[in-house]
This record gives C-alpha cells, structure tokens and sequence, in this order.
C-alpha cells in the first residue's frame, strides 16, 4: 500500500514538474516557433501551433540585413571579459569577507547589495557624460566595465556564500606551512572553490549577455551587442513579429545551448548552501 | 635611382592605407519600417558615387531611438551624424540649436516640392532644419463588402455619427467581426495620438491661449464619451490594449469592419502577402465632426549640430529625399513602394496614382491638416494629433492612461477627464507655464 501511495506520488510530480518545465519553456517554444513563420502566420487568429507553411525566409532576411556575427562577437567579448575582470575584484573581496570579518563586513554586504536597487535610468545622463568625456561612448572596453561593476555585488555575494563553506582551519594550515597571502588564494582556496566559482562565472555571464539597458544606452554600433541587434527588428507600425522572432532565437541560442550543457553547475552553484 | 624608386613605391602604399581611413563614416539612427529598410538596401547607388563616404546603420525600435538619440543630442555625445527623427521632435529641437539648418541641399533638390503642411512643420524662421523621408495623416480602411451588407455607401468624409451608425451595423460579435477598431493602448503616441485629434475635431482643445488645460469642457466629454460608448458596442474585446500593430493584425484578419489611423497602414492592409482582406478594402477621409479630423506625421533625417561630418551628412540626407531616389525605389520595387507623402511631384505621377489607390485620400489628407489650427478654437501650440511641447511625451502618456482605463471599464468617463485635468494642471505648473 505504502509503495502504491509513493508511486503515485512520484508519478504525480514527474508530470507536475513537467508540466511546470513546459509552461516555463514555453515563450521561448513559441519564439522558436514563431521565427520560422510567415508574418501572416505569426499573428494568425486562433494561432497556428504546429501546423503551417514552415519557412526559414526571416533568418535570411536577419542575415541579410544586420551583422550577426559582429554582434555575437561583441556579446561574447563584453560578457565574458565582465565577469572574468569581476572575479579578479571579487575573489580577494570575498576572501577578506568570509575568513577575516570585521565589525562591519555584514553591513557592507548589504551595502553592496543596496547599490543594485537604484534605477538605471538615475544615472544614465552622468554615466553618459562620463563616458563621453573619457571617449568611451561605443566601446567594449567601457561597456564591459560597466557591466563588471553592475554585477560585481552578486560575483562578490555569491563567492563569499561559497567561501564560507570552506572550513577556514584548511587556509589557516597552509599558512602555518608558509603560504603567502597570494598562494592561500591561489593555490589553496581558488582550487577548492572551483565549483563556485565556475557557477558564478556561467550565472553572470547569462546576466551579462542578457543586459539591455546600459547596452543600449552606451553603445552604438562598433561595441553593440545582441541586445542592440534584437532591438532593431521591432517596430510600432508594421508586422514583425516572425523576423523578431527569428532575431530573438539568433540571440539567445548561444547563451541557450551553454546553458543546456552547464545546467547540473548551473543548479549545483545555485542551490550551494542551502541544504546543511 | 633604386632608392628613388624604394621611396616612390613606399609613398604609393602608404597613400593606398591611408585612404580607406580617410574615408568618412556616417552613423544613421533609423527606426524600423518598410521604408526605412527598403533604403538601406538600396544606397549602392550614393555609395558608388561618394566613394570617401560610408554608412553605418543602427535601427532602433521608435522609442528605444527617441531616447538614444535625445540622450546623444542633448549631452552633445555626438555618435550620430544622421537622426531619424518625427516631426513633433524637429521645431523644438532646433530652437534649442541641436539640429543643423538643411541649406545648399543642391541644386536639384527642389525644396518647394516638399509638400506645403509637411515643410512648414519643419522649419524654423523660415529655415528647414530636417527633411521628410515620409509623411502620413489618418485615413478610414474599412471592409467594403462588409459595408455593402450593412446597406450603407462610404462617403468621401463621412461624419463621427455615420462611422458609429456603420460600425453598430457592421459588428457581428458571434463571427468574431467588430464593426470598428481603434487606438485603446496608453501612450502619447498610441491612444493619444488618436484621441487629441479625434477631441480636436469635436472643438476640444488640449490648452487654451493661457495654457490651462481644457479636459474639463463639455467638448472633451463629448467626444470620450462617444469613443468609449462605440468601442464597448461594436469595438473588439480588450481594445484598451491595442495599438497600431494590434489594429493592424485585426484588420488583416478579417475582424474589424473600419480602422481609422495612419494612412501609412494602407500599404500594409492592401497586400495580398500580409492581409487576408486586401481585395475588399476600401479608403476614406478621416471623420468629420465640428472639424476635420487631422493629423500630421511626418518622418525626417536630421543632422544633428553635435556631427563632425556636417556637409557628408546633408550630402546622404539630400540623397535619400530627392525625386531620384523615388524613381529608383520605383524602377527596383515599383510605384506602390515609393515613400509616400512627401513631395507634390508624386502625387501628378500618373503611375503612382494608378499603382497607390490609397494616394488621392493620403494627399488630401495631409494637404488638410493644418499644424497651427487644429481644432475650431485658438491654441498656444501646433500639432495635430500631438502638443508641440517637450513636456507632451510624460503628458501624453499620463492621461492616456487614464483615457485606456476608461475604456477598459476601470474607471468612468468623468473620472477619467478628472483626472485627466488634475494632471495637466500639476505638470503644467511644474513645467512653469505660461511661459
């Protein structure tokens, strides 16, 4: 009877958690979709699911009109060199947080977090001024900065949970061995902490990737992104929808397949620490 | 001799690397329409004969460009030599000096084709400061079969009450056919857009001449009492969500029976690749209620003052508003393609007139909208369809919100107008009016 009960209720979530997956999946499906229709077909009414004239005209269309590869490089470029440059900040700030604390190192995590609740839009005209004046409008070199600084509160939060999983007595015997401060980071905790630090370096890389306002704002077309390459195909007077979504599924198939390939990190870094 | 040669040859390659990086790169903000991408793909024509000078594309979605491009011309950030901007935006950006004046556009430009509404809204002191790439006013597409089964003939302008008669006629709910669909999304260019010229046209003003806000006359009540009452009746389910493309996809489908909006829409509702109901369109003049309905829409390229490339930039922008790049759009494309509403030349194009059934309402149209006088009062500002002030975008928008609530049932007409009011009224002295 118990075995009876336990089989129903794992057949009662498989199908729960898969019906959850899919209506999470689902917009993205529906872009999918959505992307190999004609424009008449994307706002059929009732829509057409599965059943219409398949098409790939809009990916054709995208890549005959914009530069894909140049934007994907950019993408590439600022979202990975913002979150390796925030690692190299964050690492050491983590380290000081989680096995020197001062009085107030709790305040200052909070304080770190705080600066993510202001609104972008506050500091667009002097960001934009500074920029402008350091001759950074449109540049990779200022957009990934910027990104570095926008994420490095989560980098520095989520190391620093990581690190306080790591039993402190193992750095203070490196130490007795002689370890130099440099070599303790490098050589003792860096490897331990490998995998969250990788789950931290993939989490911020899909934030970077995905950031649309400050690369939108602050980049023009040398150091624009995907992001910017997604924004040019929606219009307020005319049908879009398919060539948008062929656009979108360009745009988030590098980051989707990376994603796919790194879920149990992904998973693995996000649910560390939350179970002791 | 041989180091004489050396040296030649050496000048020679360096000149050969010099001149790709002394060729001129203009960056063109655009907006993403038809028109707009169509010329993108045919500039091989400037390219070939201005070799020193090449393009660079960004196209933005309408607001993400408003505010890009505000943002760049304000603080002078000057990533843009060329701007696609509306005709609401031109005379008050070019009193605050951020456009350069388009003189010595060439020889054969032929600024005085410009159609006469379309240039006045965009001169300063009698100075053009931007030229239109395409123009537009609002016109009614509606079904003509759909009409015919109603019993009724389309006049060439009908009144407000023969469109509400239609409309009740023309709905057949059970079929999922709405006898008129219109402007219902909040935004100083969606809902508002409609609603300031629809009000203009019943006599209701948005400021009189002292700028006090005017949502609390008889005429405003009117003319959103009547929009609510016929878009509850014979508009379609969820109308307090629909914009343009909404509309646009509406009509395409077969379910609205009239859509008023802007004439740029005929193009769309007239293919037979896009519209199921391209064979049985039918066009006319915006309503008529104490006035004409009117609108004015009008997109141009502009060069900003804080350009490096001043004379490059009104080089490419001649190029692509002149009759010649129309005739090759037409030579490549067809007539039906040419960027409508702009030059008077066009419209005496027999061919046009036969390819473009939409051209004689899109002309008179335009030709009677009058930027200055827009309703059958005297007002401080000009526009149409919009208030030619920097504050009308955050105005617009706040009381189109109320205006789409209404609609949706959240709130009623008189609620709405009152609110409306207190709004106008609050940012108005914020803004320190009257100037």
């Amino acid at each position: 009877m118990a075995r009876r009960v336990s089989e129903t209720r794992r057949w009662t979530f498989t199908i729960l958690a898969w019906l959850v997956a899919l209506a999470i999946f689902f917009p993205i499906l529906w872009t999918i979709l959505t992307s190999f229709k004609s424009e008449a077909d994307a706002i059929a009414s009732p829509p057409k699911f599965l059943f219409f004239d398949w098409t790939t005209e809009n990916y054709a269309e995208v890549q005959s009109r914009s530069p894909y590869f140049r934007h994907f490089m950019n993408s590439v470029i600022i979202s990975v060199g913002s979150t390796l440059l925030g690692l190299l900040i964050a690492i050491p700030a983590a380290w000081s947080m989680a096995f020197q604390p001062a009085k107030r190192t709790k305040d200052l995590l909070m304080w770190m977090l705080s600066t993510k609740m202001m609104p972008a839009a506050g500091v667009l005209i002097p960001m934009y001024l500074m920029f402008r004046s350091f001759g950074l409008l449109d540049t990779r070199i200022g957009i990934t900065v910027v990104l570095m600084l926008i994420n490095l509160p989560i980098i520095t939060w989520m190391l620093y949970t990581y690190f306080r999983e790591i039993p402190g007595e193992i750095l203070e015997a490196a130490r007795m061995d002689g370890a130099s401060l440099s070599k303790e980071i490098i050589h003792v905790l860096t490897p331990m902490a490998v995998p969250g630090i990788a789950s931290t370096l993939l989490l911020n890389v899909i934030l970077a990737w995905n950031e649309a306002f400050w690369t939108l704002n602050l980049t023009t077309s040398k150091a624009a992104p995907l992001t910017t390459f997604i924004a040019s195909y929606s219009s307020p007077e005319g049908l879009f929808y398919a060539k948008l979504s062929a656009a979108s599924t360009m745009a988030i198939a590098p980051i989707l397949i990376l994603g796919w390939f790194s879920q149990k990190q992904l998973v693995r870094g996000l649910t560390f620490g939350a179970v002791k | 001799m041989s180091m004489m040669l050396r040296g030649l040859m050496g000048a020679c390659a360096m000149t050969a690397l010099a001149v790709p990086a002394m060729a001129e790169t203009l960056t063109i903000a655009t907006v993403n329409n038809g028109d707009m991408i169509r010329m993108q793909k045919m500039t091989k024509p400037f390219t070939d004969a201005n070799p020193d000078i090449q393009l660079e594309w960004v196209t933005l979605e309408e607001n993400v460009l408003r505010q890009r491009v505000t943002t760049d011309i304000a603080t002078k950030g000057g990533q843009y030599d060329i701007v696609t901007v509306g005709n609401y935006e031109v005379p008050i950006w070019a009193k605050q000096g951020w456009l350069t004046p388009l003189e010595d556009m060439g020889a054969d430009y032929d600024a005085d084709d410009i159609l006469p509404p379309i240039r006045e809204g965009l001169s300063l002191d009698g100075k053009l400061y931007a030229a239109p790439f395409y123009g537009e006013s609002a016109m009614i597409m509606y079904r003509k079969d759909l009409m015919e089964k109603a019993g009724l003939t389309m006049p060439e302008r009908p009144t407000w009450d023969f469109v509400y008669d239609a409309a009740r006629k023309m709905t057949d709910k059970s079929a999922e056919v709405y006898g008129i669909c219109l402007r219902g999304k909040a935004g100083w260019g969606e809902n508002m857009a409609f609603l300031t010229s629809m009000a203009a046209s019943y006599g209701a003003p948005w400021f009189d001449m002292e700028w006090k806000p005017q949502f609390s006359g008889e005429a405003w009540k009117k003319a959103l009492t009547d929009y609510v009452a016929i878009m509850t009746e014979a508009g379609p389910p969820g109308a307090s969500s629909n914009g343009f493309n909404e509309n646009l996809a509406l009509f395409q489908t077969g379910k609205c029976g009239m859509w008023i909006d802007a004439t740029v829409a005929a193009s769309f509702v007239s293919n037979p690749k896009e519209s199921t109901v391209a064979d049985k369109v039918g066009y006319a003049l915006a309503p008529e209620g104490e006035k004409p309905q009117m609108w004015l829409w009008a997109w141009t390229l502009a060069v900003p003052s804080s350009t490096d490339a001043p004379d490059a930039a009104k080089k490419f922008v001649a190029w692509a508003t002149s009759k010649a790049y129309t005739e090759q759009v037409a030579a490549a494309e067809g007539w039906a393609n040419v960027p409508p509403g702009t030059r008077t030349s066009l419209y005496e194009n027999a061919e046009y007139q036969k390819a473009a059934p939409f051209a004689k309402p899109t002309l008179d149209s335009i030709m009677s909208a009058d930027l200055k006088n827009p309703t059958t009062v005297e007002v401080p500002y000009i526009g149409t369809q919009w208030v030619g002030i920097p504050e009308f975008q955050a105005l617009g928008t706040a009381v189109g919100q109320q205006f789409s609530a209404a609609l949706a049932g959240q709130a009623s007409v008189d609620q709405a107008l009152q609110m409306a009011q207190q709004i106008a009224e609050r940012e108005m002295a914020k803004a320190g009016y009257p100037k």
